[in-house]
């Protein structure tokens, strides 16, 4: 059997899927940004297989790019929840609702 | 042994450094500002104020010089041949003059008046690639076909710029008053800005990405940085994740139209989706979907408005004043250039999709407002209910719709920063004292702040005489020609439901009493720089509001292009 575009397209959609459904139904924020990597990977793969389909190089370089936003939006989260438990240790995302309306 | 090798040249792009003026001030400045920072905590106090002084004479030569950088010639070179050279230099020795009088007395930190001078600076470039280069020779790429100038990135660059002077002003008694952060908001103010301008300039939809990101992260930072109150940190953390969840919804829909395109630039997309039909577009499809939620977060339109209570309320009040109008304007720019200008072939099948949200957000925005307590927290619903009124615009997806949306950007960032202007004022120390009960009797205690904000409400429900009432007449004036008849109605009935909700702050400034700490409490100065910015927008909102031509022919004159170069 050969393993086509198709695939690694559809291992894309479900990795995505398991990501958006995480990021909803959890309350850790570790578990959320964990699920926003696997939904940027997901993106990567995509971006991958459909350059490799349309050979064009393009597909590969904005991976680059999209790695490195991944990166620089783990370091600003996670100095927030640092800040966060700073002052009060042990907080999750359903603790934290002063705001309510 | 080395094998021969054939040297390839590798193809650089053609940089129009002119066009890139304005991103690099903005950047530029704010890597210059913590560069210094870092060096220099702080200056002897004497030095401080003097060099604070003297940027306001240096900001005027900066923008007279970068301004030539960015035009033909150096601006006002045709005032200059008018009046002949030594007049023109005693006037310039004045303004000089006047510009050190004015940040003297405006008693204001270095910090601000830096980022002052950098948002003057910018729009000084702004206004020299408007009127000596896009307006003479059309619209051009400044970096590749990576980054276009046009008259809709210019315009959207100034109201970056606008909002980053404006917000820096009411930032400076605020990071005193409440004794949180410092030069770092400066600096990301300028920093996100920068992203803005990439977003409203961008040819390519990873550079739009990147546009995004840059000023999406540093407003996270900036919504977390009252870190004595937990709802900002909360504010941070939401606007964070839910941030990060809508940019892998857009980067999803990036690599769909990449794959049905083939490509990720704007206009070899645009060329293609002219040019070919497809069989299948169940992809391309997609794609449209997902960025259209990814972007649809970012304006906060409805279904995907759910931070934005949270977070307004949460966050600085000043950073509020800067997400409501430059965030929105940057996520509208982008909307429009992706939407309307690039997939403008397949209008048919995005058209009901914005339509629906639209209506959404009109309905949602304005009727959850009503039911607030907390004027902030209104103020984030009935923003909600104008990015309702701006997809209206982009619904229409004609060059009048967008005129109407370039319009709308532009009296809402001076209106909402006007609003959140008084509320910066009046919230006290804590950022708290933002409640309707707070804001019971104000018209006794402030009479000038109550009529300012009086006027900056009704200007936002729509009221003739006012920016506000131009702007939505141009909306539902582009939906009615686009014979959206039934949006154009529901935005008319939303807009009078809004209107009771101005009404009510309005009637607790001036009908309701003051509580008895509120009058016991020791009356605060108000801090002339926030008087400035409240006269700003105030003196902004009427008088083009009575004379709304200019703006309109600016609007007008607009145009989003895509430039295909050689």
């Amino acid at each position: 059997m050969e393993v086509t575009t198709n695939w690694y397209l559809v291992l894309a959609i479900l990795m995505f899927s398991i990501g958006a459904v995480g990021l909803m139904v959890r309350r850790n924020p570790l578990v959320m940004f964990m699920s926003v990597e696997l939904m940027l990977n997901s993106v990567n793969i995509t971006f991958v297989s459909l350059g490799t389909a349309l050979n064009d190089v393009g597909g590969q370089i904005a991976v680059f790019f999209v790695l490195v936003v991944a990166a620089v939006e783990v370091v600003v989260g996670l100095a927030l929840i640092v800040a966060i438990n700073r002052r009060h240790p042990d907080a999750d995302a359903d603790d934290l609702s002063v705001l309510r309306g | 042994m080395l094998a021969q090798v054939d040297f390839v040249p590798v193809a650089t792009p053609t940089v129009v450094w002119a066009g890139l003026v304005p991103l690099m001030v903005l950047g530029g400045g704010a890597v210059l500002l913590v560069m210094f920072r870092s060096v220099v905590k702080r200056l002897p106090t004497d030095y401080e104020s003097w060099v604070t002084t003297a940027l306001g004479p240096v900001t005027v030569v900066a923008a007279y010089v970068l301004g030539g950088v960015a035009g033909q010639d150096l601006p006002l070179s045709g005032v200059r041949s008018n009046v002949g050279d030594g007049w023109f230099y005693l006037g310039f020795l004045v303004v000089l003059a006047v510009s050190a009088l004015l940040v003297w007395s405006l008693d204001i930190g270095l910090d601000t008046a830096f980022t002052v001078g950098v948002a003057v600076t910018t729009l000084s470039a702004t206004w020299m690639l408007w009127g000596d280069r896009v307006m003479v020779d059309g619209a051009f790429n400044s970096i590749g076909e990576q980054l276009g100038v046009d008259g809709f990135s210019i315009v959207f660059t100034g109201i970056m710029a606008v909002a980053v002077g404006l917000t820096a002003l009411l930032l400076d008694d605020y990071i005193e008053r409440e004794g949180v952060g410092g030069v770092e908001m400066y600096v990301l103010l300028m920093l996100s800005a920068a992203g803005g301008v990439v977003m409203a300039s961008a040819n390519d939809l990873i550079v739009l990405f990147l546009g995004i990101e840059t000023l999406s992260i540093a407003a996270y930072v900036l919504a977390a940085m009252h870190s004595k109150r937990l709802e900002s940190l909360e504010a941070g953390l939401k606007y964070f994740v839910l941030g990060a969840f809508s940019s892998a919804f857009l980067l999803y829909g990036i690599a769909f139209v990449y794959g049905a395109t083939g490509s990720t630039n704007l206009i070899a997309i645009r060329t293609f989706l002219d040019a070919n039909t497809l069989t299948d577009d169940g992809m391309l499809l997609a794609g449209f979907g997902l960025m259209l939620v990814g972007l649809g977060f970012k304006v906060a339109a409805v279904p995907f408005h759910a931070w934005t209570p949270d977070v307004y309320q949460g966050a600085p009040t000043p950073v509020v004043a800067y997400m409501a109008s430059a965030v929105k304007a940057a996520g509208f720019a982008a909307l429009v250039r992706v939407f309307v200008v690039t997939f403008g072939a397949y209008r048919l099948d995005w058209q009901p999709a914005v339509y629906v949200l639209a209506i959404l957000t009109l309905v949602t925005g304005s009727v959850l407002a009503v039911v607030q307590r907390d004027a902030k927290r209104m103020l984030a619903y009935s923003s909600i209910s104008h990015a309702g009124f701006i997809l209206v615009g982009v619904q229409a997806a004609t060059s009048r719709g967008t005129a109407a949306v370039v319009f709308y950007a532009l009296a809402y960032t001076f209106l909402v920063i006007g609003s959140f202007g008084v509320l910066t004022a009046v919230s006290g120390q804590g950022d708290r004292a933002t409640t309707l009960e707070d804001l019971d009797g104000l018209a006794d205690r402030r009479p000038a702040l109550a009529l300012a904000f009086t006027i900056f409400l009704l200007a936002q429900a729509g009221v003739p005489l006012t920016t506000g009432f131009v702007a939505k007449l141009e909306v539902i004036g582009a939906a009615v020609e686009a014979h959206s008849y039934w949006l154009a109605l529901i935005a008319m009935l939303t807009a009078t439901v809004s209107a009771f909700l101005y009404l009510r702050i309005v009637l607790a400034m001036y009908v309701g009493k003051s509580s008895e700490e509120a009058l016991a409490a020791p009356r605060a100065r108000i801090p002339t720089a926030v008087i400035l910015v409240i006269g700003i927008a105030f003196v902004v909102t009427v008088g083009f509001g009575i004379i709304p031509d200019p703006i309109d022919q600016l609007a007008r004159d607009a145009v989003p292009q895509l430039v295909a170069s050689g």
